[in-house]
């Protein structure tokens, strides 16, 4: 039953905008025809390209040996980042900066899972195995995670060409903040930390590159998402014209929310790949690579000072960000920050401002574009110390907000740091949202459950919803004297070209490279619509080819570019078809063109219906008798509309920018419940609106709404990258990376307030898809801290996290509680045991067997290769596996405080494309029954993918092996197979098999 | 257990849709690729190859299995449906796709052969779940597009019309 919160047609008299036409890209991809970059057939040859990476967070690399990969059958080539540094030039970012991107590492990595060798070979497995056999050396260096830490003097540096991992500092004053706070009745400030996380779209990044010798450059086909300046960024890097980097993009792409913007360096090194290996070569990346290795957006930590009065009307605002980008910066990078800039003040009447932006490197997962573009990050601060001044007032802090909005009548408003705010009625939309929301009742709910004695609270967001970017807002990150210097950036251009063949059937391109938001089904409404026609007449083909069609640099998919950029496209363009198909009819119809009108596939006098003659006769006339048309007008109907808005000027000599050119409003509240006993927080009501203007079909607007509700959900409760202090990444699979399913994510009450259309954009139309990123996650958290009386919240909420955030009074357990053989902290990639085992041979002859290679060789599992080293030491080759990865290391393992034949001590080490692992045991041989009892302990810690997957698959994983090897110990001594060595996990291991382990 | 010269291309031969295929692959070849690369039926899609998201959701002998998780070579004999098994005799939309197609269930579609498949088994064993049933049904499939309550929707939708053509049978 369909329970749609926003209206039914919400535009009925103008035609098929704002109906709920049914998506006409669903009858592809719902019969398993879409066509997705790994769905294009390629060329017989075609050779498939797999990634060796880094298993740590910061080291120099002193060897790499690729010989035994290039000896194997059906390997064509091998890239490493000194092929990079000689063949192409680092990869440019909007400003001066001390980092060389190539894309591969060349000297030193500097995060978990970045590429350092590219291998092409005849199909995915065979190249994944030739990637297993590269041999790469490392100097482990120390490692910094931490934005602010990492600016210290001391910290460890990650680019030799700055002396700080701060590349970039930027200062901003807006009004006059200094004296608001010095005149200030009072002022407060909160420190807040925003996480790292992702939207994870479902198809991974996916490209096929094939060099092109017309051309002399690429021909590349690739779910890249744009905006289109990267192209150009791509093609400085490989030394070639803009026009021979051709690049197209498939009909269909698998979610991006921002992700796909960053396959661009891996392009790059395809190209490279693919030239060396003389063959075109296609790149499917894996989930583990992905989570690792592609796009984050920055974690954040912001000081946030306000200036406000007893009532609780803010004065003034001071933000210092660190923002983190984590290694390397790729353009558009830092954009997120200055996309926010113009509206650091949300939607607030505060005329004093100032702003610090560090941009500061890390050793983790360089940055890109996630859904929300810096938004999340700002408004967790802005909007957690609204509610600080109303508990600081003793407020409702939904007063404080009402108080501080900026007010109807103040439309079109230019917000001190530059964003002229283009409609609305903020109020408006609160009130509506309170009243059809409910929240007297969740108030009620509230009452009744604090008197029970729960923790319950109420949290409240607002948010400006910036949509369609300047492209001349990076520019912010410059100075100045900069800028002059570079020459002005500004717009936003879009592009879509309608055309009408010789039987009067229509075609529309455009450059918005969707990834599933509907964009074909609403391009048909709107031009069916100008020209008097239905959405089924219209074809629209979205997939897009550098060399052939209209675009400009702003193309792509991001930032909420399409209802505003898009739509009013494709609106001129048909516009212009409109006025030209008049011109040529009102010729025939004998009316002036004025009076010509478009109906039911029919072009016909305004006032005089029965005076029509069909679309299509008049599109075949421009065809088939260009002598026909009237004098000035042009055979043939094709309309391409270079879109672009004046309101979107560059920033001007007061750092004031005007960063996006429609702003839509949000309003949340939530009531949340958090149990004392677990941590674990519930929503129990969620209200949200939005106004986005015109909707230009409600279906597909409510998806984009529930669709950020549940990505925002999944951020606030679930979603992290983690990170150890040395920099060890833990979050590598869907297992460790959680996201929302069906099964938890909470109902969103959807609340459908008065649109109040842009004047600035065709149709009114302003995005809509990024809303709840900005207000879901600090609207729980502003709701946990009414609940908890407490000031620091940080996200993601996990049960744990939010227990320690309740004072309780519960004695701690008399005893430490550590279950059999799972010791060591929980999730952490350590690997701790202990046990003891009898074997049947004598304390001499085990002790013989330990230190001899040979035996040692059959005993250990997967060992391939073992070889004495020193007195009383090994190497050796082996293949282990844990849970979805398996792999070759390089291990050595050394025994000191030998006390023969009683005990040792061994300390080792395990290298491989896997990973890394650093560990260190004992044994002790007890004489006992004739035979021995052996009895170990062990303590490993592991990096690089091996740890991404994950500790507890990780831990089951080596207990495994060392069971397998404790029984081949009893097999080599001359036993049966003998006796479980004791302890549970054996048993449990065979039960879990079903036999013999 | 049969064993396989590793290094071997093998034959395998199914039933994809009611229709008879054959291709060869390696033993370590995963069915996914075999369905998609070999047989060239790309409607399955792959997105996590770790068995969590869903998205590979095939049936194998009426059973939702993970064709990430499963060889080619465990598929031999083996009676498959997908995705492109869904629509009518004539082409025209079945009851699941109907009901996702009017509900604006999908987004992207990436995920959706999955939820698809993962629903055609389910609603044969639960042909009238409640939506708290489905939610569990469906917490194997990951989708980020959506936020799900379209596709909780469309399933009850189509719950309810494969009812209604079992009365009519």
């Amino acid at each position: 039953m369909p329970d749609f919160a926003i209206p039914e047609d919400v535009r009925p008299e103008d035609g098929h905008v704002g109906r709920r036409v049914p998506r006409i890209e669903d009858r592809s991809l719902l019969r398993g025809e879409g066509g997705f970059v790994d769905d294009v057939p390629v060329k017989k040859g075609t050779l498939h390209a797999a990634f060796v990476r880094s298993p740590h967070a910061h080291a120099e690399i002193t060897a790499i040996d690729a010989s035994a990969a290039l000896a194997m059958p059906g390997v064509f080539a091998v890239v490493t980042g000194a092929d990079m540094a000689t063949e192409t030039d680092p990869m440019i970012v909007g400003f001066e900066n001390p980092i060389d991107y190539y894309g591969l590492a060349v000297d030193k990595v500097r995060y978990v899972g970045e590429p350092v060798v590219a291998v092409a070979a005849t199909d995915r497995y065979r190249a994944e195995d030739a990637a297993d056999l590269i041999k790469v050396t490392y100097s482990v260096l120390p490692a910094v995670v931490d934005p602010v830490a990492a600016c210290a003097p001391d910290a460890p540096k990650l680019h030799p060409r700055s002396d700080s991992n701060c590349v970039s500092k930027r200062h901003f004053v807006h009004g006059e903040p200094d004296t608001a706070f010095a005149e200030a009745e009072c002022t407060t400030e909160l420190t807040i930390r925003y996480p790292r996380n992702s939207i994870t779209p479902m198809e991974t990044y996916a490209a096929v590159v094939e060099a092109n010798s017309e051309t002399g450059g690429f021909d590349v086909l690739s779910n890249f998402q744009g905006p289109f300046s990267v192209h150009t960024v791509m093609a400085l890097a490989l030394r070639l014209r803009t026009a021979a980097l051709r690049h197209r993009s498939p009909k269909n792409s698998g979610g991006s929310f921002g992700s796909k913007l960053v396959i661009f360096p891996y392009i790059v090194v395809l190209c490279v790949l693919a030239r060396k290996a003389r063959r075109p070569v296609k790149w499917i990346e894996d989930r583990l690579e992905h989570l690792s290795a592609s796009s984050v957006a920055p974690n954040r930590v912001t000081r946030v000072e306000a200036a406000y009065t007893k009532d609780g009307t803010v004065t003034g605002l001071r933000l210092t960000h660190w923002d983190d980008h984590g290694a390397y910066l790729r353009a558009p990078m830092p954009a997120p920050i200055y996309r926010m800039h113009g509206v650091s003040t949300n939607g607030y009447f505060i005329r004093h401002l100032e702003v610090t932006n560090h941009i500061v490197m890390t050793n983790k997962c360089p940055t890109g574009a996630v859904r929300g573009f810096g938004g999340p990050q700002l408004y967790f601060a802005v909007e957690r110390m609204m509610q600080r001044v109303a508990v600081l007032t003793g407020q409702d802090p939904l007063d404080v907000i009402r108080k501080n909005l900026i007010s109807a009548e103040q439309f079109p408003y230019k917000a001190v740091a530059g964003s002229l705010l283009d409609s609305g009625d903020y109020r408006r939309t609160v009130e509506e949202a309170v009243g059809q929301g409910d929240l007297a009742a969740l108030k009620t709910r509230r009452d009744a459950a604090r008197a029970e004695g729960r923790l319950y609270g109420i949290g409240y967001a607002a948010c400006v919803e910036p949509s369609q970017s300047n492209m001349g807002y990076i520019s912010t990150v410059k100075t100045g004297l900069e800028r002059e210097r570079a020459g002005p950036k500004d717009g936003a251009v879009a592009s879509v070209t309608v055309a009408v063949d010789a039987l009067g059937s229509v075609n529309v391109i455009g450059d918005s490279v969707p990834q599933g938001q509907g964009h074909q089904t609403a391009l048909a409404q709107i031009v069916a619509d100008r020209l008097g026609l239905t959405p089924d007449d219209v074809v629209v083909s979205l997939d897009t080819d550098t060399a052939k069609d209209g675009w400009s640099i702003a193309a792509g998919n991001y930032s909420c570019r399409f209802a505003p950029a898009s739509a009013s496209a494709a609106h001129q363009a048909a516009t212009r078809v409109r006025e030209k198909m008049a011109r040529i009819a009102a010729a025939n119809l004998n009316v002036p063109v004025a009076e010509v009108d478009f109906t039911d596939g029919k072009i016909h006098a305004a006032n005089n219906p029965d005076n029509a003659i069909p679309f299509y006769r008049i599109g075949g006339l421009a065809h088939w008798s260009p002598s026909s048309l009237p004098d000035d007008v042009e055979p043939g109907i094709r309309e391409t509309a270079m879109w672009n808005a004046p309101e979107l000027t560059p920033t001007n000599a007061k750092d004031e920018i005007n960063t996006s050119l429609a702003y839509g409003f949000g309003f949340d509240f939530c009531g949340v419940e958090v149990d004392p006993a677990t941590g674990v927080v519930t929503v129990d009501s969620y209200v949200s609106a939005h106004d986005c203007g015109t909707i230009l079909n409600p279906g597909l607007a409510e998806g984009q709404i529930r669709g950020s509700w549940a990505s925002a959900y999944g951020a606030t409760f679930l979603e992290e990258f983690c990170y150890e202090d040395d920099g060890t990444f833990r979050s590598g699979t869907f297992a460790e990376y959680l996201v929302p399913t069906a099964a938890e994510l909470p109902e969103i009450r959807l609340v459908h307030p008065t649109p109040h259309p842009s004047p600035y954009t065709r149709l009114g139309a302003k995005g809509i898809a990024e809303g709840n990123q900005y207000t879901t996650p600090v609207c729980v958290a502003n709701a946990v801290a009414d609940a908890l009386g407490i000031e620091d919240i940080q996200l993601p909420l996990k049960p744990a996290k939010v227990l320690e955030w309740i004072a309780t009074e519960e004695p701690p357990p008399s005893a430490a509680v550590v279950p059999d053989g799972e010791a060591g902290e929980p999730g952490r990639p350590t690997i701790d045991g202990s046990g003891e085992m009898q074997v049947p041979a004598p304390p001499e002859q085990v002790w013989a067997m330990l230190l001899d290679p040979e035996r040692m060789a059959r005993i250990v599992p997967g060992c391939e290769r073992l070889e004495a080293a020193g007195e009383s030491g090994f190497t050796g080759t082996v293949v282990l596996g844990a849970g979805p990865v398996r792999g070759r290391f390089e291990a050595r393992i050394d025994l000191t405080d030998l006390e023969a034949p009683r005990r040792a001590r061994l300390v080792g080490a395990a290298d491989g494309p896997l990973g890394s692992s650093r560990g260190e045991g004992a044994f002790e041989l007890v004489e006992q029954d004739g035979g021995t009892l052996v009895r170990y302990r062990y303590s490993v810690e592991l990096s690089g993918k091996v740890a991404a997957v994950g500790g507890r698959m990780v831990r089951g994983a080596a207990r495994h092996l060392i069971d397998r090897f404790l029984r081949g110990l009893i097999r080599e001594a001359g036993g049966e197979d003998g006796p479980a060595p004791s302890g549970g996990l054996s048993g449990r291991i065979r039960r879990l098999v079903g036999g013999k382990a | 257990m049969k064993t396989l010269d590793r290094n071997g291309r093998h034959p395998v031969r199914l039933t994809l849709n009611g229709m008879p295929e054959e291709g060869f692959a390696e033993p370590r070849m995963l069915l996914t690729d075999f369905l998609r690369h070999e047989i060239g039926a790309t409607g399955t899609h792959v997105a996590c190859e770790h068995g969590v998201c869903g998205a590979c959701t095939v049936r194998i002998d009426s059973k939702a299995v993970r064709a990430c998780l499963t060889l080619a070579v465990q598929a031999d004999g083996a009676v498959i449906e997908t995705i492109e098994g869904l629509s009518e005799a004539d082409g025209s939309f079945g009851p699941l796709q109907r009901a996702f197609h009017e509900n604006f269930a999908l987004q992207c579609g990436f995920c959706t052969p999955g939820f698809l498949m993962s629903l055609s088994d389910y609603l044969e064993r639960n042909p009238d779940p409640t939506v708290e049933e489905i939610k569990i049904a469906l917490s194997g499939n990951i989708c980020r597009c959506t936020g799900y309550h379209e596709i909780i929707n469309a399933s009850l939708d189509a719950a309810r019309a494969l009812r209604e053509r079992r009365q009519q049978d």
